[in-house]
């Protein structure tokens, strides 16, 4: 298995609850979640087509697409209605003091 | 356990498709005979005026699925054939290849075809419609940079176009017989805002204005104004509106009235055929009246009530109709079919082009639209969904929390 390398991406007061953020690592774009309190990330383009999802909504454990309204579950990255088909790639996060963390591969 | 039995649909687009990956998605192991007249797979549209007519993507990223993925899931789909006939009491239908094929159950998801412009030269060449991939394809091909491009109709496909065509280098002259730009869609105010916001990328919109007559040796040279002024413009795309396909249903004696009239599982009047997409008129609960649809969503989501209706496992279909267009750097997007509203609230900043109208209607949410704005949209369609009562003033308040409203 590859390493994971933790990036810094923002700050727990950055994100309320029930609503995400779009962040870059490099060039990988990234979408970071608050879900009840607790922090996540996916990649942050639908996997239908290329729309950022920072732009979408989320509600409970689940983003909804801006554009055809697809829906995934933020935690698994799973595709839960059409017409994305394909997953969402999802990232480890950790919190250190009011920093939170995104791990890439390397 | 193997099933002989043999689903067909008509109509091998969004609609059509969704019906036949239900069919498998659900378990069906019968056969499914999926037929269209186009010669492609299931394809997107909503691309073909905007990434498609840019040349920005190719016609296989269109495909809903591509073509390994519809054998995989074993639906049988029989392009450029187009169904002649349906033949309720021999439960058969006819192809214009002489061909006969019986069926169990029937979709109908034939869609919609373009209104043509009834006037002397809109048979000449360079004078287009816009609503398959092959109309797509000759319009790029016809497309100069510092073409003059003539667009008729003010509507969705027409602003869209005009759009496309002036990032590709034409000059856009859209006509519009009505004194408002998409004004069957959107109130006055949003056709106020479209006519600047389109007026500000260069776009010459003149409303209340038809075509008399398109002249040319041979092909399109100009269009002619009623008064006698001439345009000269060497394409021009016309974007009237559709007509629903009915005819091979109403033909077969179906029940019709402005589209196949379908319930609210996709069931027509014959217990064994199911109709979904732009051709059904088919209740809408919560508007509380019957509507036909021009719509990504309902193609999609319909299509997929009608796949499991043919199963027997259909829940009633009723949702906020949702649409969304894209012009220049502009998403709009729109919820409901607000009618008879008392208030509107809009939020955000209109001359910014990032905003939200809302239509209230005794305190609730009755339809929104927003520009650059899909998040507070979405509130909205959960707040409308719940009848939440919600006041004008707290919508239009910066400091409002548009998800703290759904929370109360
Ligand atoms: C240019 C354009 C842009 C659009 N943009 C948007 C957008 O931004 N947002 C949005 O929500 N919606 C948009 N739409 C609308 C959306 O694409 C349609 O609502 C959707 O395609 C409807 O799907 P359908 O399967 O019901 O019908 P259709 O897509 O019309 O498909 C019907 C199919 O049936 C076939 N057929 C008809 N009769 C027969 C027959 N007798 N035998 C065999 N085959 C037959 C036709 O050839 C066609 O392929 C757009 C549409 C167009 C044309
Ligand atoms: S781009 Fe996300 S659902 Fe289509």
């Amino acid at each position: 298995m590859s390493e994971i390398e933790y990036h810094a991406v923002a700050k727990t007061n950055e994100i309320m609850e029930e609503d995400v953020k779009g962040v870059f690592v490099g060039d990988e774009e990234i979408a970071v979640y608050n879900v009840e309190g607790e922090y996540f990330a996916t990649h942050g383009v639908c996997t239908h087509e290329n729309v950022g999802l920072a732009d979408g909504f989320v509600e409970g454990d689940l983003i909804e697409c801006p554009l055809h309204s697809a829906c995934f579950e933020i935690k698994t990255g799973k595709a839960v209605n059409p017409p994305a088909e394909i997953d969402l790639k999802t990232y480890p996060v950790k919190v250190e003091g009011d920093t939170i963390y995104v791990g890439i591969e390397k | 356990m193997s099933d002989d039995r043999t689903f067909v649909i008509i109509g091998a687009s969004q609609a059509g498709g969704w019906v036949a990956q239900t069919l498998r998605n659900e378990g069906f192991e019968g056969k499914v005979i999926l037929i269209g007249e186009e010669p492609y797979l299931p394809y997107e549209r909503p691309p073909l005026s905007k990434a498609a007519l840019l040349g920005e993507v190719t016609v296989d990223s269109t495909y809903f699925w591509q073509a390994d993925a519809l054998k995989e899931a074993d639906i049988e789909v029989r392009l450029n054939t187009r169904v002649t006939a349906i033949d309720r009491d021999a439960k058969e239908i006819e192809t214009d290849g002489g061909e006969r094929i019986t069926y169990d159950k029937l979709a109908i998801t034939t869609g919609a075809r373009v209104r043509k412009l009834p006037i002397e030269g809109a048979d000449l060449p360079g004078v287009f419609y816009l609503r398959t991939m092959e109309d797509t394809l000759a319009i790029r091909e016809a497309v100069k940079d510092g073409t003059t491009a003539m667009i008729v109709g003010g509507g969705w496909i027409g602003l869209e176009c005009a759009a496309t065509l002036t990032k590709l280098g034409c000059k856009s002259i859209v006509v519009e017989a009505a004194d408002r730009l998409c004004g069957r869609a959107v109130t006055p105010e949003i056709s106020d805002w479209m006519l600047n916001f389109h007026t500000g990328h260069d776009v010459d919109v003149r409303l209340s204005t038809g075509i008399e007559k398109f002249e040319g040796d041979g092909k399109l040279e100009r269009a002619v104004l009623p008064g006698g002024d001439s345009i000269d413009c060497s394409i021009a795309v016309v974007g009237i509106g559709v007509i629903p396909n009915v005819e091979l249903a109403q033909d077969a004696g179906l029940d019709i009235d402005n589209g196949i009239v379908v319930d609210e599982r996709a069931c027509t009047s014959d217990p064994v055929i199911v109709a979904a997409g732009d051709v059904t008129n088919h209740p809408n609960d919560l508007l509380g009246r019957r509507i036909r649809l021009e719509s990504y969503e309902n193609a999609q989501n319909q299509g997929i009530t009608a796949g499991k209706a043919m199963l027997g496992t259909a829940e009633p279909y009723s949702e906020i109709p949702w649409f969304w267009s894209d012009q220049f750097d502009a998403n709009l997007q729109m919820i409901g079919l607000p009618q008879d509203w008392d208030e509107t609230a809009t939020r955000g900043d209109v001359a910014a082009n990032e905003f939200v109208t809302f239509y209230l209607k005794d305190g609730v949410i009755d339809g929104a639209i927003s520009v650059n704005n899909p998040r507070d949209l979405r509130v909205g369609k959960r707040l409308m969904q719940g009848k939440k009562p919600v006041s004008a003033a707290e919508l239009e308040d910066p400091e409002t929390k548009m998800q703290a409203l759904l929370k109360r």
